[in-house]
């Protein structure tokens, strides 16, 4: 079902799974998966709608308990809470509170994550430079996803667990999107991304999974 | 681990300004329980008319009702808004425990729809011809009395937050929770009332305070990671 592949034994992985399921109610929505991500890899999850790809992402943030099967991270066995510090999530819900201005929304996130990018910085990085004061609720439905792209730029976390990060982008925002993922491998970052398979891959060496096939 | 409390405090800070500075922004939904309160103890004189005796009589229990529904109103939106934009699984990201951030959050709650109505309640007990000796105890019980009120709401709108339109399951499931308070609280002001020693109800009042602020984060928290998932 997943595609396992070996990693060099100097480096443990940064996020290995094994026989990772998760089931609703007793329904099962993915797994058992086994796939190991090593730092500077990039993890494409597909997958149709309704394929357990959000869910299994959720999984890995923590946010939900997996119904079997273990995830180590950094070569470690952790629990949920571990998991939840160690990753950077991107979500659907992209987490602004539409009465602050993106910098404040910015701000907030940085202090949250305890992260030391320069919130302004990311705001000009992600292509909404002059919008330091505008409410996030009025910003397009793209530029919202700007501004939780620039949120990954604060962050210190090595391991970014991406949600359909294309969706709602333009052209030149997908270019951006691929743009912050290659310096975050380049960095020996790692990224696990999810999309339907309507989106080319990011250009850096990409691993696949494919759900419910 | 300097560095841990560091950022600990860096949070809580950053927590309590987005939560005053969201209110602030939103002021005039914030304002809405506390004018709500108002008008129920100003109503009560034009209801019942202006019998000195009578009113001084009812004042206390008028107050504490006045309060704890004003509470009660607001309740319902404490983790709505964090849940449906996605905040609250950002919280959960975040370094620090959730059950400090929800309890920051309770604080900040209690700070913006209790307290102002505490500091004018002075002002409320003249309308009501409250004897100026109840209002120690009244101001006391309240200020025991309301925090748990927020921290006991906040379990039960953090086990209610998954379902829609909660408002009136919020309501029935906080107010059997809600009494004792009341009647302790209340109780107080009207055992010194009588001029009976009423420090009993705030000593439990204050037991239950100290209780439910260990508590009731920790399991506002688990309620909360229940409705996420």
């Amino acid at each position: 079902m997943a595609a396992v592949q070996p990693t060099p034994a100097a480096a443990p992985p940064l996020l290995a799974c094994r026989g990772l399921a998760f089931a609703r109610n007793d329904e099962p929505v993915f797994g058992p998966l086994g796939f190991a991500l090593a730092p500077g890899q990039a993890l494409q999850v597909l997958g149709g709608n309704g394929r357990g790809k959000t869910t299994l992402l959720r999984v890995l943030a923590g946010l939900l308990p997996a119904t079997a099967g273990e995830v180590a991270f950094e070569g470690r066995v952790v629990d949920r809470d571990h998991l939840a510090r160690g990753c950077a999530f991107l979500g659907h819900l992209h987490g602004h509170k539409g009465e602050l201005s993106t910098l404040e929304n910015l701000r907030f996130a940085r202090a949250l994550q305890g992260g030391t990018g320069d919130p302004e910085q990311a705001l000009a990085e992600v292509g909404l430079a002059g919008h330091e004061d505008t409410l996030a609720r009025r910003l397009s439905a793209g530029q919202n996803k700007r501004l939780a792209l620039a949120r990954l730029r604060l962050t210190g976390a090595r391991l970014w667990l991406l949600d359909e990060p294309y969706a709602n982008l333009d052209l030149a925002g997908i270019a951006l999107v691929n743009r912050l993922i290659s310096e975050h491998v380049a960095a020996r970052g790692s990224v696990l991304l999810t999309t339907h398979g309507a989106y080319a891959a990011p250009p850096v060496p990409v691993q696949t999974l494919e759900l419910g096939a | 681990m300097s560095g841990a409390d560091g950022s600990l405090a860096t949070i809580a800070r950053a927590q309590l300004a987005r939560d005053f500075r969201l209110v602030w922004r939103r002021r005039g939904d914030a304002l809405q329980p506390i004018l709500f309160a108002l008008l129920v103890v100003v109503l009560f004189p034009l209801a019942l008319g202006a019998e000195p005796q009578r009113l001084a009589r009812i004042a206390p229990g008028v107050l504490w009702v006045a309060v704890l529904l004003s509470g009660l109103l607001t309740l319902d939106t404490l983790f709505r808004g964090d849940l449906e934009d996605g905040s609250l699984e950002q919280m959960m990201l975040s370094r620090v425990p959730l059950s400090l951030l929800v309890a920051l959050r309770i604080l900040a709650h209690w700070c913006v729809s209790a307290l102002p109505l505490i500091l004018v309640t002075p002002v409320l007990g003249e309308l009501l011809h409250l004897p100026r000796a109840l209002l120690p105890p009244l101001m006391l019980s309240l200020l025991l009395g309301t925090p748990l009120l927020s921290l006991v709401g906040a379990v039960v709108a953090a086990l209610t937050v998954g379902i829609r339109r909660s408002g009136m399951l919020l309501a029935v499931l906080a107010l059997p929770l809600f009494v004792p308070v009341l009647v302790f609280g209340a109780g107080a002001v009207e055992a010194a009332a009588q001029g009976l020693p009423w420090a009993g109800a705030l000593y439990l009042l204050a037991a239950g305070l100290a209780l439910s602020l260990v508590l009731a984060p920790l399991a506002a928290a688990t309620a909360l990671r229940i409705a996420l998932s």
